[in-house]
C-alpha cells in the first residue's frame, strides 16, 4: 500500500474516538499478520485486516472506510482470540462501523430486503444485520 | 424434578422451533421442568461492542433482571447469540463498576438493581453435563446404531471471546464430542467445526455465506460425516439453506442434512414426534431411515 502521510491525518481526532469506542491499544500491534491468516473472510476484502490496524495506525481512516472491509466482517471474534498482542480487532471494526453509521447513513436498507427473503430468514439474522449496518 | 428457568430468544419460536420443541421434549423426559421467563426480551442477538453506548445493554440486562427475580440462578438458554449477548453484557456489568451503576440508575423503575452475579447463563450442552450427567443421558438412549457419524459444529458465538466460551478451549472444543460418545453416538473430526459460517451476512452478501458454508459442508464430507449438527439457529438456517444454491451451481456437490443437537439426542431417547422435517430444507430422514432410527 502506498500513502502520502500528513502531520495533520497524524493527529486524527477520529482515530481518538475508535480507541475510545473499542478500547483497544491500536499501537500494540506489530503486524504479524496472524488476524488476516485466520479470518474467514478476508477472502472478500479489499484490504486484510491487518492492514486496516497499520492505516489507523498512521491516521488513515479515510483510507479504510471507502473500503469494504468493515462490511464484510462477522464479528466472529476468531482473530481477537489469536492476537499475540491481545489487539480486539472486531471491537475495532465495530468502532469504524459506527465511525460511518453515527454520520446518520446505513450500509443496508431494512425496507430493500426482498419480501420473500423477510419470509423466510431468520430474525436473528435480521436483527443481527440490521445492528451491524444501520444506525 | 429439577426446574430451570429458560429464556428461548425470538428464533427459537419460528425458524428454530424444532431446536425448542426437542429440547423441552427431551429435558420432560429427563425429568426437568422447563419454565419459560414469563417476560424476556429481545437480546439483540449482537453484542454491542460500542463501549460508549450502553443502549445496547439495557434489553439483556433486563431480561437477566426478571431471572434474577424468579429466584432461581441458573437461566437456560439455546441459541447461540442469545447466550453470547447475555454472558457479554452479564460480564460487562459484572467487571465495571462505573457502567453498572450506570445502567442500574437508568432503570430505576425496576423493583431490584442487577450486580451481575446473581444468575449463572447457562448453554443447554453445559445444562446437559453439569445437571443432567452425560452417563444418565446415556442411560435413556434406546435407539442403539452402529453406524451414524455426527459431525459437531460449533460456530463461533458458543467459544469466543474465550471469557464465555462453553468449554474449556475455544479453539478445540469437545464437549458435543464428548456428549455424543457417552451416548454411543460416533462422531468425526473435523478442523472446520468452530470456523465462522458467514452469519448475519446472509441478509446482504449471501455469496460470502455460500462460500463459508460450503467449506464447512465439504469439509464434513469428506471426513464421512452423515449428518452436521449445530446448536445455532443462525448457522443451522446458513448450513441448512445454502445447499440448494450450492447444489444448482457446483458439479458434484454432495449434500448432508443439518440437525439441532437436541434433535438427534430427543431421537436417541426415543422421542420420534419431537421435530417437523419439514422444516428441513435438506431432509434428515432419509439418513435417519438408513441408519434405522426412525421407522
Amino acid at each position: 500500500m502506498n500513502v502520502q502521510l500528513s502531520s495533520e491525518e497524524l493527529d486524527n481526532e477520529d482515530i481518538d474516538k475508535i480507541i475510545e469506542i473499542s478500547g483497544a491499544n491500536l499501537f500494540a500491534c506489530y503486524q504479524c499478520g496472524k488476524c488476516t491468516a485466520g479470518c474467514p473472510t478476508s477472502e472478500f476484502m479489499d484490504i486484510p485486516p491487518h492492514e486496516v490496524i497499520r492505516l489507523l495506525q498512521f491516521g488513515q481512516i479515510e483510507e479504510i472506510l471507502c473500503k469494504n472491509t468493515l462490511w464484510i466482517c462477522a464479528s466472529c471474534i476468531t482473530c481477537a482470540v489469536r492476537c499475540p498482542k491481545g489487539v480486539d480487532l472486531s471491537k475495532i471494526m465495530e468502532a469504524l462501523r459506527q465511525i460511518f453509521l453515527r454520520k446518520n447513513v446505513n450500509y443496508v436498507h431494512p425496507n430493500e430486503v426482498p419480501n420473500e427473503e423477510l419470509q423466510t430468514l431468520p430474525q436473528i439474522a435480521l436483527i443481527a444485520n440490521f445492528r451491524k449496518f444501520t444506525h | 424434578m429439577l426446574t430451570v428457568s429458560y429464556m428461548p430468544g425470538c428464533t427459537l419460536k419460528t425458524t428454530g422451533r424444532n431446536y425448542e420443541d426437542s429440547m423441552l421434549k427431551l429435558l420432560y423426559k429427563l425429568n426437568v421442568k422447563v419454565e419459560e421467563l414469563k417476560n424476556w426480551f429481545c437480546c439483540g442477538t449482537t453484542y454491542s461492542m460500542a463501549s460508549d453506548n450502553l443502549m445496547n445493554q439495557l434489553a439483556p440486562i433486563r431480561t437477566l433482571l426478571r431471572a434474577k427475580q424468579t429466584g432461581r440462578r441458573e437461566l437456560l438458554v439455546l441459541c447461540s447469540m442469545c447466550y453470547n449477548t447475555l454472558r457479554r453484557a452479564q460480564d460487562l456489568v459484572l467487571h465495571d463498576e462505573e457502567k453498572r451503576n450506570k445502567i442500574n440508575e437508568f432503570m430505576y423503575l425496576e423493583e431490584t438493581n442487577f450486580n451481575g452475579d446473581e444468575v449463572r447463563v447457562i448453554h443447554l450442552l453445559n445444562y446437559l453435563k453439569e445437571f443432567i450427567g452425560f452417563e444418565t443421558l446415556a442411560d435413556g438412549i434406546i435407539k442403539k446404531t452402529s453406524d451414524l457419524k455426527v459431525a459437531p459444529y460449533y460456530g463461533c458465538m458458543l467459544l469466543r471471546p474465550e471469557e464465555i466460551s462453553i468449554d474449556e478451549s475455544s479453539e478445540n472444543p469437545g464437549i458435543m464430542e464428548e456428549l455424543f460418545q457417552a451416548c454411543g453416538i460416533d462422531n468425526v473430526y473435523f478442523p472446520f467445526k468452530t470456523e465462522c459460517c458467514g452469519s448475519y451476512q446472509t441478509v446482504n452478501k449471501k455469496d460470502i455465506v455460500i462460500s463459508r458454508t460450503s467449506k464447512i459442508i465439504n469439509s464434513a464430507v469428506n471426513n464421512k460425516a452423515d449428518m452436521i449438527t449445530t446448536s445455532c439457529p443462525l448457522c443451522y438456517f446458513n448450513l441448512d439453506s445454502s445447499q440448494g444454491t450450492l447444489v444448482d451451481n457446483v458439479p458434484g456437490f454432495k449434500t448432508i442434512p443439518v440437525m439441532y443437537v437436541s434433535q438427534i439426542l430427543a431421537l436417541f431417547v426415543g422421542i420420534e414426534d419431537a421435530t417437523d422435517y419439514s422444516m428441513h430444507s435438506i431432509d434428515p430422514r432419509p439418513v435417519l431411515k438408513e441408519k434405522g432410527l426412525l421407522g
